[in-house]
């Protein structure tokens, strides 16, 4: 069966990213500590958001601000500005689902993580007439995101039951800038991608201090534009697209 | 407002907004298959942009300055570098994990 490889294929290729999700479920698991709530309610809410909300910088943003008291709108709103990257993945991977049930769509969205779409964009870009099956797309996306939920749910529940008791001492915090590194490097292919990251890095360092993290997309968006400005001018030692994006799909496998 | 309450509420209008956020173009907008090449290119430049935004203000500002004396900043370099030459992402969680947790000892970095 090719397509349960595709699924094995994706898990291989996940697994080292588990290294820095794992611990990084075990610190957002323990901040819930920060409430003052029982055991109990602290592994409930914990699970509330890690399932509910699914997404880890959120995650710790959100339990953080609420442990200060501030305003409902600004959590809120920051959660929801932390997670509008997910907007951009989501346009990324649109075309090569579009053949897809809508349940198992709405599926793919739930699962959707930066890890999941690394991954999946690089081995769903392929020349016009190679594309994978669509079977094996949806292979591939649940095993580049399944293993991500599953370390998630059990590392934030085990982080919410030990809470204060992480040694201070592991610098467990770092695997979460680790985890985001591990899939930049790869991403930095030609010169218009370097200048993207070059770009987002400098404007989301100025607007660190910008509040509710706007400083995140706002570098994005930058980094996005100054990629396809520098993209568009040929000989400048930019990969022509065809390596990742939309390709039609061949629409003869049935979801 | 109690504790619960307001769990109740960030929990679920942030799970439902993050949902619509998620769901947005992979439901509603499916249908654009075709994508002209200034879009594909747009769309390629996403990787880069978005995981340098949310991996080097966090390196090299922690506390509202620039540090450049910061054992998590070396580390990151150094995973960065072993990222680059080796393409191995085990490599670089284990060599960036590893090197945090020795270079913290290191007594003029933070």
């Amino acid at each position: 069966m090719s397509a349960r490889n595709e699924f094995w294929r994706g898990a291989a290729q996940v697994s080292p990213t588990l290294l820095g999700v794992a611990p990084f479920g075990l610190i957002a698991g323990a901040l819930i500590a920060k409430l003052g709530l029982s055991t109990g309610a602290g592994v409930f809410w914990t699970a509330v958001l890690s399932v509910g909300v699914f997404a880890g910088t959120a995650h710790i943003t959100t339990v953080e601000l609420l442990a200060v008291g501030a305003p409902m709108a600004v959590i809120v709103f920051t959660g929801l500005v932390i997670n509008l990257r997910m907007l951009m993945y989501s346009a990324a991977l649109a075309p090569y689902f579009s053949d897809v049930s809508l349940p198992r769509r709405a599926g793919v969205s739930y699962l959707l993580t930066d890890q999941a779409f690394a991954f999946s964009v690089v081995r769903f870009a392929r020349p016009p007439g190679e594309e994978l099956p669509v079977a094996h797309r949806l292979a591939y996306y649940l095993g580049v995101s399944v293993p991500v939920w599953l370390v998630w749910q059990v590392t934030t529940v085990c982080g919410a039951l030990v809470g204060g008791g992480i040694p201070v001492w592991l610098p467990l915090d770092f695997a979460i800038p680790l985890t985001f590194l591990a899939l930049l490097v790869p991403s930095l292919v030609d010169r218009p991608t370097i200048l993207a990251g070059v770009v987002s890095a400098a404007v989301a360092t100025a607007g660190a201090g910008l509040p509710s993290s706007l400083g995140i997309p706002t570098g994005a968006v930058a980094g996005v534009l100054a990629g396809v400005v520098a993209s568009r001018r040929p000989g400048r030692g930019a990969r022509r697209s065809g390596d990742a994006g939309g390709h039609a799909t061949t629409g003869r496998a049935r979801p | 407002m109690t504790t619960t309450a307001r769990l109740l509420i960030a929990c679920g209008a942030i799970a439902l907004g993050t949902f619509v956020i998620r769901a947005s173009f992979l439901l509603f907008a499916h249908r654009m298959v075709e994508l002209p090449p200034a879009v594909r290119e747009t769309l390629r430049m996403i990787p880069p942009a978005v995981f340098a935004a949310l991996v080097v203000p966090v390196l090299l500002r922690r506390d509202g300055r620039i540090d450049l004396l910061d054992a998590r900043l070396f580390a990151g370099v150094l995973a960065g570098v072993v990222a680059w030459y080796t393409r191995n992402l085990l490599a670089t969680i284990c060599v960036g994990l590893a090197a945090v947790l020795v270079l913290q000892w290191v007594p003029f970095l933070r």
